[in-house]
């Protein structure tokens, strides 16, 4: 069993090819006759977390659900490792997402169920082996310093836990694709510090590929600017004011990706929306 | 609203429940089977529903006993009373009011609980996780409503006519030996069957009814009360109407 704090290494699973993890084409879906997202392109390849910014009710969380396979877009394709969501037929769509681990708004822990139960849902289903079960949802806890809450229930924890219980039921299979939406909402200012560093902790222990939804530009500039130091195991900042290059920032406004870029990028923007809004 | 798109949601609501109910029913040929949730399953709606049943039976008869021996006696015909009891238990009442006391708890409860993780977005999180929650969540309440509403209504339809049998000897001064023979001199065996196809179509309406509108849940804790509500509206009124249908096609079938 791991010691708290400690990191297990991941083993390196790479990705097929040279194609992206995450390609969106020209995907356009509405509600009720509104639009929601409208003609969105964009692409992530292996080890990029690319951030999404944008006011509430811009699209951001249909655009993850888009990207799980949870709703179907009106027009577009979506390709998920290479592979066409609309190619996939429902009933497989369950196994594809196998390797896609999801973080929810409101952490969506199963309140019927344990920490332990949670954490260890997906491995369940797939009747695992229970010892190694047990392991890995120790080492899952572990990573997200919450092993103490193994026994408790989601009713018992506060809304910073049940974000790190939604974190390690997400992760415990290494997927190599993570979504998050608004995995710092609601939080308070130290929760959320905690939330992005083990979301940085994630990144650049397991490089694994991720989309992040929030509206806190805090949460963008911190994970631009910031590493995950192994030795000391706290996040600290990119050496001569550096941002980190897996790091894309997107901005939606209007059913629209007003801005894509670098944090850099971002900055030096003379987008009048995207200058008022980063302030 | 327009009454275009009031019938294009109907037509829409129709459909989902359509669907919803056939991947139910071809789930349970499907892997993976969920048994342990289905065992949750049969425990919660059968066993928890054994006392209800078991009182609701128990006084239908009694009261039918009572109702029924006034009017007979008028007619000279009190000692037939048994007949009339168990044919009405057993064809009618026993499996419409164990349904309906099924319904109350059951639907309602598929509802609500499906419709709070629905809104709460752990459906969305089953499926995220690689689970099917029509495999998981449904079927399972599908099988085990039909099972256990199955041997509810024989419990009930038995309970009742022993209730009806007591009434008949201790408050109407019947032979009890009268009343029982006469309780099952008249049954055919038409009428038992038609008893019991009653249960496992009520049973099917009762979770898919209460699994619908649980899933299509929508507006936060004000749409689970409202899923809730409707789910016992809906499926007591589509029992009593396909007890109906059922009925009529009894008697177009076997004459009685």
């Amino acid at each position: 069993m791991s010691t708290p704090g400690t990191i297990v290494a991941p083993t390196p699973q790479p990705i097929a090819g040279p194609q992206p993890v995450v390609e969106f084409q020209h995907v356009s879906i509405g509600f009720d006759g509104n639009s929601v997202l409208n003609n969105i392109s964009f692409t992530a390849t292996a080890g990029e977390m690319c951030i999404l910014l944008g006011p509430a009710g811009s699209g951001k969380s249909v655009l993850l659900k888009l990207a799980n396979g949870l709703i179907r877009p009106d027009f577009g394709h979506i390709r998920i490792f290479g592979q066409d969501l609309e190619e996939i037929p429902e009933r497989d769509m369950f196994a594809f997402r196998s390797n896609i681990g999801m973080v929810f708004q409101e952490s969506a822990l199963f309140d019927s169920l344990s920490v332990r139960d949670n954490v260890a849902f997906r491995l369940e289903e797939q009747h695992d082996d229970p010892a190694d079960i047990d392991r890995k949802v120790r080492e899952s806890l572990c990573f997200v310093e919450l092993e103490d809450a193994i026994d408790k229930f989601p009713a018992e924890l506060s809304g910073g836990m049940k974000r790190r219980v939604a974190i390690a039921r997400a992760i415990i299979t290494q997927p190599k694709l993570l979504l998050y939406d608004s995995p710092t909402g609601g939080l308070d200012p130290i929760t959320s510090t905690t939330i992005i560093q083990l979301i940085m902790k994630q990144r650049d222990v397991y490089e694994s590929t991720a989309l992040l939804v929030t509206h806190r530009l805090q949460d963008a500039f911190t994970l631009a600017t910031y590493r995950f130091n192994r030795t000391t195991n706290q996040m600290e900042r990119f050496p001569n004011d550096g941002v980190d290059p897996n790091t894309i920032i997107m901005v939606l406004r209007d059913s629209r990706i007003a801005f894509s870029g670098s944090l850099v990028d971002l900055l030096r923007s003379k987008d009048p929306y995207i200058q008022e809004y980063i302030g | 609203m327009q009454v275009g798109e009031f019938l294009r949601e109907k037509v829409l609501a129709v459909q989902e429940y359509s669907l919803l109910s056939w991947q139910a029913i071809s789930n349970i040929v499907r892997r993976p089977f969920y048994w342990e949730d289905l065992y949750t399953q049969a425990d919660l709606i059968g066993v928890g529903s054994l006392p209800i049943v078991v009182l609701t039976g128990f006084f239908t008869g009694g009261v039918l006993a009572l109702q029924s021996a006034t009017t007979l006696a008028q007619f000279g015909a009190k000692s037939v009373t048994g007949e009339l009891v168990s044919l009405s238990m057993i064809k009618e009442l026993g499996p419409v009011l164990t349904s309906l006391m099924v319904s109350g708890r059951n639907a309602s409860g598929m509802a609500s609980e499906l419709g709070s993780m629905q809104v709460t977005e752990q459906i969305d999180a089953m499926r995220a996780l690689g689970t099917d929650p029509s495999k998981k969540l449904i079927t399972p309440r599908l099988i085990s409503t039909v099972v256990m509403l199955f041997f509810l209504t024989i419990l009930s339809d038995a309970v009742g006519t022993l209730g009806g049998g007591l009434v008949a000897v201790t408050m109407l001064g019947l032979d009890a030996s009268q009343y029982f023979h006469m309780a099952y001199q008249f049954l055919k065996y038409p009428d038992i069957l038609e008893g019991l196809v009653k249960p496992v179509f009520f049973g099917f309406i009762i979770a898919t009814i209460g699994c619908y509108f649980g899933m299509s849940t929508r507006g936060g804790t004000q749409g689970v009360g409202r899923s809730t509500t409707q789910a016992v509206v809906y499926s007591s009124v589509l029992i009593i109407a396909s007890d109906f249908l059922i009925s009529r096609l009894s008697i177009g079938i076997f004459g009685r």
